[in-house]
């Protein structure tokens, strides 16, 4: 009945990794004229030490996908809110808010037992972030203030609120000359849980939320009418949904997700709240993670993977190479959110289709033929939702 | 009079649409050209072909004699050839005399607004359109920003002046301020292109007409003083009688399910779109709603499915008041709606099928319940629902924006169809398919009625209108203009009707 | 009386970067492109200044340099968001990722990560003769780089180019109704193209001044957000020059003001004066969102029919 050969199903998957495939192609190209620029190592060394660091032996797995788990709930962070029609800047902040509420619930109440801790923890790691999403949304809706900004802004203020609290009240008793907070209870911590292997629990929790996005949003009716919000706001009215709510539960989702991320780095890997907690961009580095896949779940656990290999391999590329800087890691990384956004330069068919014979649709162009994916076009504007 | 504009065998195709089919006209020097036909018959697109909007396929533009190669509006603004957009091409954040000047060729690196505004008042009084140059826009009414408009193209000294239907948004006294504007321009020696539907107009103020119907010239260049009746006109614009006919029975009308009473809008630009709106739509009817695009239609179902709030009246659905409900709620009492345009609002182009079919009553059993949606029941549903409907489709998981037209628009009649609607309110159901999907949505909306479903059906086009509804209403500027039955229609009466001519007196002086 | 002049004066310098880069952007977003990638424009600009004076010598020659690389820079933004009609939101903050992994691997290839920073020539306070020596006023506006003059100078500048020249207008059409000019024979895409590339130029002088006035070296990331608070400065001060400087110089004020906290090691917290430009920005645009000069087409690639 669903009429989808082995044939169809190939050449659809064919379609779906081809723009990826060219922006990575071409991303690494100009990679190595960036190497042959800055260096004496010849590119393909280079590389050689960036693959061997992060798929080479399982240690250099272990790493990458320690690199890859908060890059996975930034993505998926972007991931929902595009899908909604929004475009989330805020995961940096949102992933630093849901740190530092984790970190205040891990920190402040110890003899718990890890049964409540832990769980108390990551909520609050959720809702850290979610507030965050929450205030954007509302602003946005209410006042049709753009979400650009809004979201820019906040992670700025974030970004101080940290600083604020690892110098004040969160600071560490015991070393006060530095500006961090007390390591945290381990009944609030992620351990790891494969023998031999570093890398944490919070894998477990990533991929559920993989899942979850999944399911929330081809499941469950929230996400299905998120979805249609997303892709066609005047569809959605028509439909009788409500756009200005649909966008403000995106966003505190959007926010969660991120801040989810925040928390588990801070109680898997860092330990502890730090102002250097936050060096790697994350949320900024997740957008090229949910570009690159799509936006979809499986394309954002594979991206994940791929970029938290890009900076485990990097790593490891400076270290053999001596004078190629780990830094053009971030050089590929943007180069693939580049080319991934204008992927329609790639486009090789000019494939006609007819959506109707009404003599005021023109022509499909290239543009469109490379907009024909599953990101929605349009942004939900905020004057359609209230 | 010589001729000054020859635009011979023009072809514009939008892929495999084509919009004009070899169409040749002429403009004499000073004369006022009438641009006529119906909806989509392809005007527009041949005037932006002249304005350098778009490029023609085929053929060849001679001005003055010359052959001219009209790349963008710059080009014809050389040539001395202006446009009066339908929809304005003005920037309402800025002032009346930076409109005028945007783009002029004789701008100094610094801007003399002075200079320019005193040359466009001179302007502006000699043709008795008064216009503040340094208001803003955005505070024009809409009969200023087209004199503004028209101001514009004068501004730029053109000698012929295209308008895109331009009394669609009028009043009829700025109609008349508008007439005398271009009775003093051609007396002036210049040439206008008067792009049109309104009849009564094109007698009022034109020379001479040319009919496209359905991308193809019906008739080029009649002299308007030859044309002793308006059906004949009304008849070259619309086409000949139809040859398909719906099978349809009598109607049996029941009880009364939509009553609208004294329904006004004002839209937030302070137009009145609707004015003192009565109807009622009863079970076993098609209502049809005939008329010109932009008279009040879109406002009118909107109000009726709470995407709009009518300004003042009564909507009844089945006796229940639903005039301050919201479309969830309007939908929830039962009416089923297919719109105008099915790509932005019917259906969602980058969603599958089964997901199409699901919008509408996604949050409901047995679509879904308790948050989940039931995708195994859907699916069994959309199946029979696309067998049902005749979609064409590989499965129920394509995109919807890989399918037809037709077949789009059967998927979004076939949901709307299978929601226990007691009213169904179909909106251009057949715009822009073919022969055989119209006739397929126009039985399958019969049979709808035969089942004692009330329907609204909002048409531009007359076969159609002839043929489906029971009952017809005429739409005029926001205005019932006339109910008739079936019977009593016909297709040289309705065309004046829908032209504002009521018992063949024209409805306002021209 | 010396505590308020220096708060004064360090809030004239503070302004600076930010204006200059919100000068460039304010003619961007008014021709319709939301230039996100600022920031990282000012970062090109910070490192190509550096290297720029390293090689010649000359902090003029490097400042040269530096627009001139800027200026590239910013013609790979115009031609994803113009040319190829790419999201201008994602190819920003693209453009950012890019230049921040571009300086650093640079700087390190030419400079090596650790060791410490080269001597390079460097913008020096040029008191303006006479004026500088009038008590108060003197050490607050006169006693300045010369980069200070000059920002504060372009205000009415750009103010009467674009609200008094032709190609002001022309700037400030496409951005609003860009069909409409295409329908009086304005090129959109090459208006907007070169209204990218003029933003460059300044955020190429802001990043400048960031690394070789304020400093005398580049530090990599050290722009820290300066790109989007001038960003942040254009939508605060309603899109117009003169706006522009009054937001920029309340954010300087409150950078200021940081750094007397911290110097008098007073109670409050440095960080929660640092959140005032951020929490002004959020508020107003909130109040003026529905009237603000936010042009129509703001975002949106044209696309031709």
């Amino acid at each position: 009945m669903e009429g989808l050969g082995i044939k169809q199903r190939l050449q659809e998957t064919l379609k779906s990794i081809y723009f990826p495939f060219v922006a990575i192609v071409v991303s690494l190209l100009i990679g190595s004229v960036v190497i042959l620029a800055t260096s004496t190592t010849s590119p393909l060394t280079a590389y050689g030490h960036m693959l061997k660091g992060a798929f080479g032996n399982l240690a250099a797995f272990d790493a990458t996908l320690i690199k890859a788990i908060p890059l996975i709930f930034t993505a998926l962070s972007f991931s929902l809110a595009r899908r909604s029609g929004i475009i989330n800047l805020g995961a940096e902040g949102q992933f630093m808010m849901g740190a530092l509420a984790a970190t205040a619930v891990g920190v402040a109440t110890p003899n718990l037992p890890a049964i409540i801790h832990l769980p108390a923890t990551l909520l609050a790691g959720f809702l850290g972030g979610a507030l965050v999403g929450l205030l954007t949304g509302v602003l946005k809706v209410r006042f049709g203030a753009s979400e650009l900004i809004i979201t820019i802004m906040l992670n700025y203020i974030a970004k101080e609120l940290i600083s604020f609290f690892v110098n004040g009240p969160l600071m560490d008793s015991a070393s006060s000359s530095y500006p961090q907070s007390a390591p945290m209870e381990p009944s609030a911590r992620l351990y790891k849980f494969i023998p031999g292997m570093n890398v944490h629990t919070g894998l477990i929790i990533a991929l559920v939320f993989i899942f979850l996005y999944y399911f929330f949003l081809w499941k469950t009716t929230a996400g299905f009418d998120m979805r249609v919000v997303g892709f066609n706001p005047s569809a959605g009215e028509y439909a009788g949904m409500n756009i200005g709510r649909s966008t403000i539960f995106a966003l505190f989702l959007a926010g969660g997700l991120a801040g989810l991320g925040g928390c588990i780095e801070i109680i898997a890997v860092q330990g502890r709240l730090m102002m250097t907690s936050f060096i790697v961009p994350y949320g900024f580095t997740g957008i090229a993670v949910a570009l690159l896949g799509n936006l979809n779940p499986l394309g954002v656990l594979f991206s994940g993977i791929l970029f938290g290999g890009l900076s485990a391999g990097a790593l490891r590329m400076e270290v053999m190479t001596r004078n190629v800087s780990s830094s053009v890691a971030v050089v590929i990384q943007a180069l693939i959110i580049l080319f991934i956004a204008g992927r329609q330069m790639f486009a090789i068919k000019k494939r006609y289709r007819s959506r109707s014979s009404s003599g005021t649709s023109a022509g499909k162009t290239v543009t469109d033929e490379a907009k024909d994916d599953d990101a929605p076009l349009a942004p939900a504007t905020a004057e359609e939702g209230v | 009079m010589t001729t000054i504009l020859e635009m011979r065998n023009i072809t514009k195709r939008f892929g495999p649409v084509v919009a004009n089919d070899d169409v040749s006209f002429s403009v004499k020097k000073g004369e006022v050209h009438a641009l006529l036909g119906e909806n989509g018959a392809g005007k527009s697109t041949l005037m932006n072909i002249l304005f350098g909007l778009y490029e023609q396929t085929s053929g060849e533009i001679l001005y003055k004699g010359k052959t001219v190669n009209i790349r963008s509006p710059r080009d014809a603004i050389h040539l001395g050839i202006g446009m009066v957009h339908q929809h304005f091409m003005l920037i309402p954040a800025h002032s009346a005399i930076e409109n005028v000047v945007l783009g002029y060729e004789g701008n100094s690196a610094v801007l003399d607004l002075k200079s320019a505004a005193k040359r466009f008042t001179e302007m502006a009084e000699r043709y008795h359109m008064n216009i503040d140059p340094w208001e803003l826009v955005g505070n024009l009414s809409v009969g200023q920003q087209q004199r503004l408009e028209i101001l514009k193209a004068l501004y730029r000294d053109v000698e012929t002046l295209i308008l895109d239907e331009p009394t669609a948004v009028l009043t009829p006294q700025e109609v008349d301020g508008l007439f005398e504007v271009i009775r003093q321009l051609v007396a002036e020696g210049k040439t206008v292109v008067f792009i049109s539907h309104k009849l009564p107009e094109i007698r009022a103020i034109c020379d001479r007409c040319t009919i496209l119907r359905r991308g193809k010239v019906a008739a080029a260049g009649l002299p308007i003083s030859d044309i002793k009746d308006l059906n004949e006109l009304a008849r070259l614009m619309v086409g000949r009688e139809v040859e398909l006919v719906t099978e349809k029975t009598p109607s049996e009308p029941g009880e009364v399910v939509l009553n609208v009473e004294n329904l006004n809008y004002t839209n937030d630009k302070g137009i009145h779109v609707l004015k003192d709106v009565n109807f009622d739509v009863r079970a076993g009817e098609i209502v049809g709603i005939c008329g010109v695009d932009g008279n009040g239609q879109s406002e009118l179902i909107k109000c009726l499915t709470g995407l709009l709030h009518a300004t003042s009246g009564k909507i009844e659905l089945m006796g229940n008041d639903i005039t301050a409900c919201t479309p969830k709620q309007v939908l929830k009492q039962g009416i089923g709606h297919i719109p105008e345009d099915r790509h932005a609002m019917g259906m969602v182009g980058q969603m599958n099928l089964r997901e199409n079919i699901s919008m509408v009553d996604s949050r409901d059993e047995p679509y879904s319940s308790h948050g989940f949606m039931h995708w195994r029941w859907i699916d069994d549903h959309s199946r029979n629902l696309i067998d049902k409907f005749s979609v064409k489709t590989p499965s129920i998981m394509e995109k919807a924006i890989n399918l037809s037209g037709g077949n789009q628009q059967k998927l979004v009649v076939g949901r709307e169809l299978s929601r226990k609607a007691n009213l169904l309110i179909a909106v251009h159901p057949s715009r822009g398919l073919d022969i055989g999907a119209t006739k397929y949505i126009q039985s399958q909306i019969v049979e709808a009625r035969d089942r004692g479903v009330a329907v609204l059906m909002v048409s531009t086009e007359l076969d159609e209108i002839l043929e489906i509804p029971d009952r017809v209403l005429v739409i005029y500027s926001g205005r019932i203009l006339a109910c008739l039955d079936q019977c009593d229609c016909t297709r040289s009466g309705l065309g004046l009707l829908m032209a504002g001519i009521e018992d063949g007196e024209e409805d306002r002086p021209a | 009386m010396n505590e308020v002049v220096s708060f004064f004066s360090t809030t004239l310098r503070l302004a600076t970067p930010t204006l200059l880069a919100a000068l460039g952007i304010v003619f961007s977003e008014r021709a319709g492109v939301v230039n996100i990638g600022t920031e990282g424009m000012m970062l090109v600009g910070a490192l190509s200044g550096v290297i720029g004076s390293y090689v010649t010598g000359n902090v003029w020659l490097g400042t040269l340099i530096a627009i001139v690389v800027t200026v590239l820079f910013a013609a790979i933004f115009g031609f994803f968001t113009v040319v190829v009609k790419a999201d201008q939101t994602v190819i920003g903050t693209g453009m950012n990722l890019l230049a921040s992994g571009l300086t650093i691997t640079v700087n390190r290839a030419l400079f090596g990560a650790s060791t410490s920073p080269p001597e390079i020539d460097k913008f020096v306070i040029a008191p303006i003769p006479g004026l500088s020596k009038i008590p108060v006023i003197g050490p607050i506006f006169f006693n300045h780089h010369i980069l200070v003059y000059l920002a504060f100078l372009l205000v009415p500048i750009a103010h009467f180019v674009m609200f008094r020249t032709n190609v002001g207008l022309k700037v400030r059409s496409v951005g609003e109704n860009p069909k409409a000019c295409d329908t009086v024979g304005i090129r959109v895409g090459m208006t907007r193209f070169l209204s990218i590339l003029y933003s460059g130029i300044l955020a190429g002088i802001a990043g400048s001044f960031v690394s070789m006035g304020m400093l005398s070296f580049f530090t990599e990331g050290m722009i820290a957000g300066g790109g989007f608070i001038a960003l942040a400065a254009v939508v605060f001060g309603n899109y117009t020059p003169r706006g522009v400087m009054f937001s920029s110089l309340v954010f300087g004020a409150s950078n200021a003001l940081m750094y007397r906290l911290q110097a008098l090691a007073t109670n409050v917290p440095s960080q929660f004066p640092l959140m005032i430009p951020y929490v002004i920005t959020i508020v107003s645009l909130c109040i003026v969102s529905r009237r603000s000069n936010k042009p129509l087409g703001s975002g949106k690639p044209y696309i031709k029919e």
